[in-house]
């Protein structure tokens, strides 16, 4: 592995998570959004792993593993409060609630 | 050859996931999430990066894609919140994407200094475990913290107010 290919999964990494921040950015539908925030957080992911190729060294992986937790809470967070926001106000968009008065 | 495969991959995660964020129906992004981390684990493999390659399609394509998978099972999906979710969408999109790029340019078109050649050892999944034992162990405590509080914290939110009402 040379450096130009890291560069280039650097790339790869870059935008998948250019891709989720478009997707978190551009839709309203919390689902797609709490969707689009996965692919964001799978290209630093992406990024640990490959450095951490590039270098052998096992601390890119263990970042993938803690990215990962990260990304288990969230989203089970994160749908829990789609589930409640969807039973309280009947709708999934996300800027129906942005005025937070309960 | 292994990096080849490798970028190859990650560009097919990349066209995939621009796919997963821009389908109007709730389903059909969820597929294409489900292609875009298969496609991934197959990019960390040719890393060298079998343990999270398995642990890929373990967690994120098992486990929370299947939660993805329950919640959409709930959601009712009409052809009435399809054309919705395409409208926003289609007047929605030039300033997210123009926020992409500035994110991209400068991987794309900045230098990364990088001349070395290293040598592609595959991590074994002994050595991750050496570190996440050893010298991480605080920052594994802190992601068992982590789980906790989101455990808690979905179980206080997903509560059912009703019951406690209606004497049940």
């Amino acid at each position: 592995m040379t450096g130009s290919d890291l560069i280039g999964i650097m790339i790869l990494a870059a935008g998948l998570f250019a891709v989720g921040v478009f997707g978190v950015l551009a839709r309203r539908g919390m689902l797609f959004q709490l969707v689009a925030l996965e692919v964001a957080l799978s290209g630093p992911a992406l990024g640990f792993i490959a450095a951490g190729a590039y270098h052998a060294d096992p601390e890119g992986q263990g970042m993938f593993i803690l990215v990962l937790t990260l990304a288990a809470a969230e989203v089970a967070v994160g749908l829990a409060l789609f589930l409640r926001l969807r039973r309280i106000t009947g709708t999934d968009d996300s800027d129906a609630i942005s005025g937070l008065k309960g | 050859m292994s990096s080849l495969l490798a970028i190859y991959a990650g560009g097919f995660a990349l066209i995939s996931a621009a796919l997963s964020v821009t389908r109007p129906n709730a389903v059909h992004a969820l597929l294409y999430l489900v292609v875009t981390l298969l496609a991934l684990a197959v990019c960390f493999f040719a890393l060298g990066a079998a343990f999270a390659a398995v642990l890929l399609i373990m967690i994120y394509a098992g486990a929370i894609v299947v939660l993805f998978v329950f919640v959409v099972m709930t959601l009712p999906i009409s052809p009435e919140a399809i054309t919705r979710e395409r409208a926003l969408l289609r007047r929605a999109w030039p300033l997210p994407l123009l926020m992409s790029v500035l994110i991209i340019a400068p991987f794309a078109f900045g230098e990364f200094g990088l001349t070395a050649t290293g040598q592609p050892a595959p991590v074994s999944a002994q050595e991750v475990g050496r570190l996440l034992f050893g010298p991480w162990a605080l920052a594994v405590e802190l992601a068992s913290l982590l789980l906790l509080a989101g455990l808690i914290g979905v179980r206080h939110i997903g509560r059912n107010d009703r019951s406690p009402r209606s004497g049940s």
